[in-house]
């Protein structure tokens, strides 16, 4: 029997595990895709929110602001991609301003500090892409952007070399509640541990019903993105947020972390969990409420556009509780600003956890971890002793990102290593570029079969 | 730092023309910069007939054609270094050109040329660019990704397959997956026209029995992890598309032939003007860009329908390059600009200086939309330039005109370019 079952790889299970890593714990982390962070984890904002949206009091106000306190530190210590760029809430209408001013109170509240509001002139000197429709805005300078699957992996990464196991590609398909603590069942076998955390996304309702008979629902809300080309990416360099306005919730608009520029999302709840396709209306409503705070956004220079699920709880705030099943912990409902929150709700999560365990230090414990290094981020002189090294580190695959073979064979060759092409792009970028992937790909399924030792046509985009 | 009269930046047809024709011309020190393992580009990858007829005066296959230079190039000892790829090309303060490269053997050092030429080619519109609704699944590929899995690395990526965009390499992929034992369901096009050559729709799709839906598209892209299949729709003469025409076509292969894009990001970080309508740089009568030494040719420069084309014209650059790089200094002459008109949608060059055009230049140019019994009329001022008769212009083929360098003395204007009803 382990001391604990994480259900659900993603941001939240990741951080959990991370921090469980860090006593003399065993440790499982189960998720039904191929790789970690593949359900809401991967297709959301990339924002590290300030803290001033949260209403005071929630728990997404408490997880928020330390989460956004933690995240440098972690994105340092785990070497993830982190920028700290600012945010705007833009303000269309005189007569809205007054909801600037309630989110500056909440920020006070909430004890985020470096928020201000400014006006309309003032909002266009630093961004000087804004329309001349805004009227004011509120300014928070603590914003941030980071890449969520960089810090996804990175938690599991440090997470695995801390002893934590990970069995991907299993499928949970029951809970049994026994006298010693639980049976997690799989489609690969029964996994018996003494206490189980729900991070399962918007499955998080499912796998609570497993156990407990208190309802619990999660609505999954489609959100489509536009994603524009490294050469669109100084169009802001802040995140441009909007006050709802008659158009509804507004989207935003932001530079990612990686320097491209990312618009959206779209709101809208719908029953199927599996329903991640973009439609022509959702893109049609980014390119129209975008243009209401950013002019001339280069829509042409599109490369991508995708979709993110938000599992929304039915509690209007995070749902992180031990259920009424002892030993059996929800950590469901994560919309955003989950991704920020991750690491705070992953502490919190050890914390429930350690009530249920024996909670012995482990001192053998890795606080560090290197990502793929990334050649186009060194010196000459350290490419050069790093070709010199390894010559696959001279020989780009993916042009437009300038990703070379020495960065893929990494990501394959890690531990927890990329096994899909989407799992190779997500820790190096290699099809990430404007091509999508249209030069790499050959290549990059070439060495993902010499790898697994699997046909080229056998090599999966993603999934299970 | 190692210096070079000509670096030629890409190893394809374009690159490898270009370096034969400055060598004839007298450049001694050159290299040609493949980021591939071997030379020829994407020719190597088109193993059907059909090239080298203008060239060669016989139809080969690309791997043929391409071979045929490769040994041009082997033979007249002109360097060239494989899996190299250009990261920076920037104009120096004494006119030469600092080129940094990235490769096994080299590392990431910076090379000096006096000439550089532009052969980098071009690259297919993603998906993601075309802003088509639905899922992500595997199986969805551009038509060249594909032709390079199936015919260089014998993938067998499907059984029923949807096309989308009519283009060249898409029209030769429906046969190719025919061949392969797959079998293609249609073609659809947005335009009511193909964007491919009228021979390649005859044998690619004709003599297969494969349809071709012209105003039509994909909306819809059905299946989370692997394709399950795309609806089809026709599209009103917006190409807006008529929801109730949608028709849902089952499939594991969606192949997009949707239009090429000249690789020009080097060019734009050396800060070379870039032609809006071809994506490719804005070149005088000799193929040079807006920086003095640097020429660009090829698909890199705009998409041509014909590598034989492709060839002439990269010889063309070459040869200027080598004038260049061995001190020709340009005839300090007036240089008129070309204006297009009615149905003309570019042209190449975009300003000819008479005082430095060969004995024939060449100005090429797709129209806009199908025409049927025009004239192709170039004028500057009240002077006609060429007026020639065409039964009918289609976007897909490239025009090229040719005009005399004695015509273009004395002209005083800009010249203009447009189609006249025959």
């Amino acid at each position: 029997m382990i001391d604990v079952a994480i259900i659900g790889a993603g941001a939240v299970g990741c951080a959990a595990a991370m921090e469980l890593s860090k006593y003399k714990l065993s440790v499982c982390v189960i998720d039904r895709e191929s790789d970690v962070g593949e359900g809401t984890t991967k297709a959301n904002s990339a924002i590290v929110h300030a803290g001033f949206d949260a209403v005071p009091g929630t728990l997404k106000a408490r997880f928020n602001v330390r989460g956004s306190e933690m995240m440098e530190e972690l994105s340092k210590r785990l070497d993830f991609a982190y920028k700290r760029n600012g945010a705007m809430v833009l303000c269309f209408d005189k007569n809205d301003e007054g909801k600037l001013t309630e989110l500056k109170e909440r920020a006070d509240k909430n004890g985020v500090k470096g928020v201000s509001i400014i006006s309309g002139d003032r909002a266009r000197e630093l961004e000087p892409s804004l329309t001349d429709e805004v009227t004011a805005a509120l300014l928070a300078e603590s914003s941030a952007i980071v890449c969520p699957f960089e810090m996804t992996i990175a938690f599991a990464e440090n997470a695995y070399a801390n002893g934590v196991e990970f069995k991907l590609s299993t499928l949970v398909t029951g809970v049994e509640k026994t006298d010693a603590g639980f049976v997690v069942k799989t489609d690969d076998g029964d996994i018996e541990a003494k206490v189980v955390i729900n991070a399962a996304g918007v499955y998080a309702d499912t796998v609570h019903s497993f156990v407990s008979d208190k309802p619990l629902a999660i609505t999954p809300r489609k959100g489509e993105y536009i994603l524009m080309d490294r050469s669109a990416g100084g169009t802001v360099s802040r995140t441009i947020f909007q006050l709802p306005t008659k158009m509804g919730k507004g989207i935003l608009v932001t530079p990612t972390v990686h320097g491209n520029l990312l618009a959206g999302p779209t709101a809208e709840n719908i029953d199927d969990k599996e329903n991640t396709a973009t439609t022509t209306d959702g893109l049609a409503s980014v390119k129209a409420k975008g243009a209401l705070s950013v002019k001339n956004i280069p829509w042409g220079s599109m490369i991508t556009s995708f979709t993110g699920l938000r599992a929304v709880g039915d509690r209007g705030d995070f749902i992180i509780e031990e259920s009424d099943v002892p030993g059996f912990i929800d950590a469901a409902g994560i919309e955003s600003p989950g991704l920020t929150s991750a690491p705070a709700i992953g502490e919190y999560l050890c914390e429930l956890a350690g009530r249920r365990l024996d909670m012995q230090i482990n001192t053998d414990y890795i606080a560090a971890r290197s990502g793929v290094i990334h050649l186009s981020a060194l010196d000459d002189e350290h490419k050069n002793a790093l070709i010199k090294k390894d010559p696959a580190y001279g020989r780009i695959v993916c042009r437009c990102e300038s990703i070379t073979e020495g960065e893929i064979r990494d990501a394959i060759n890690r531990p927890l290593g990329a096994t899909t092409l989407d799992g190779v792009k997500r820790r190096t970028r290699a099809g990430m570029g404007r091509c999508q992937g249209g030069f790499c790909s050959p290549t990059v399924i070439k060495l993902l079969s010499e790898k697994l030792g699997i046909a080229m046509r056998d090599v999966k985009k993603n999934g299970k | 730092m190692e210096n070079f009269d000509i670096i030629i930046i890409g190893g394809g047809p374009a690159g490898m023309a270009a370096a034969v024709s400055a060598k004839k011309a007298g450049a001694e020190n050159i290299v040609i910069l493949e980021r591939d393992k071997v030379l020829g580009g994407i020719l190597n990858q088109c193993i059907h007939g059909g090239f080298g007829l203008h060239t060669f005066g016989e139809e080969l296959t690309g791997p043929e054609y391409a071979e045929r230079y490769a040994d041009m190039v082997r033979d007249m000892d002109i360097p060239y270094e494989l899996e190299t790829m250009v990261l920076d090309v920037a104009p120096k303060p004494d006119g030469c050109k600092a080129v940094t490269v990235i490769s096994p053997t080299r590392g990431v050092c910076e090379l000096s040329a006096k000439a550089v030429v532009l052969a980098m080619g071009c690259r297919e519109r993603p998906r993601g660019a075309l802003g088509i609704a639905g899922f992500r699944p595997k199986g969805v590929y551009t038509a060249g990704t594909a032709q390079k899995l199936v015919n260089l690395e014998g993938v067998h990526i499907g059984r029923e397959v949807v096309i989308l965009g009519s283009g060249d390499i898409g029209l030769i992929m429906a046969r190719r997956m025919t061949l392969e034992g797959a079998h293609v369901a249609a073609v659809a096009e947005l335009m009511p026209y193909s964007s491919g050559l009228k021979r390649n729709i005859v044998q690619c799709l004709d003599d297969y029995g494969i349809p071709l839906l012209l105003s039509h598209t994909v909306i819809d892209i059905k299946g989370k992890d692997k394709l399950e299949g795309v609806v089809i729709a026709q599209v009103d003469e917006n190409r807006v598309p008529i929801k109730e025409t949608a028709k849902l076509y089952p499939c594991d292969t969606l192949l997009l032939s949707c239009g090429l894009i000249p690789e020009n990001e080097l060019t734009s970080a050396a800060g070379i003007r870039i032609d809006r309508r071809t994506n490719g740089a804005m070149v005088n009568e000799s193929l040079e860009t807006s920086i003095e030494g640097v020429f660009s040719c090829g698909n890199v420069l705009h998409v041509h329908d014909l590598v034989d084309f492709v060839s002439e014209e990269s010889a063309r650059a070459g040869e200027n390059a080598a004038k260049y790089a061995l001190g020709a200094k340009r005839e300090k002459c007036e240089s008129f600009d070309i204006e297009t008109g009615n149905g003309v949608r570019y042209t190449v060059p975009v300003s000819i200086s008479p005082g430095n055009a060969d004995e024939l230049t060449h100005i090429r140019f797709r129209v806009g939309d199908v025409y049927k019994n025009v004239s192709v009329v170039v004028k500057s001022g009240e002077t006609e330039l060429v007026r020639r008769k065409s039964r009918i212009l289609v976007p897909s083929e490239m025009v090229d005109l040719l005009i005399k360098k004695d015509k273009l003395q004395g002209i005083s204007e800009n010249i203009k370019v447009y189609l006249e009803e025959a």
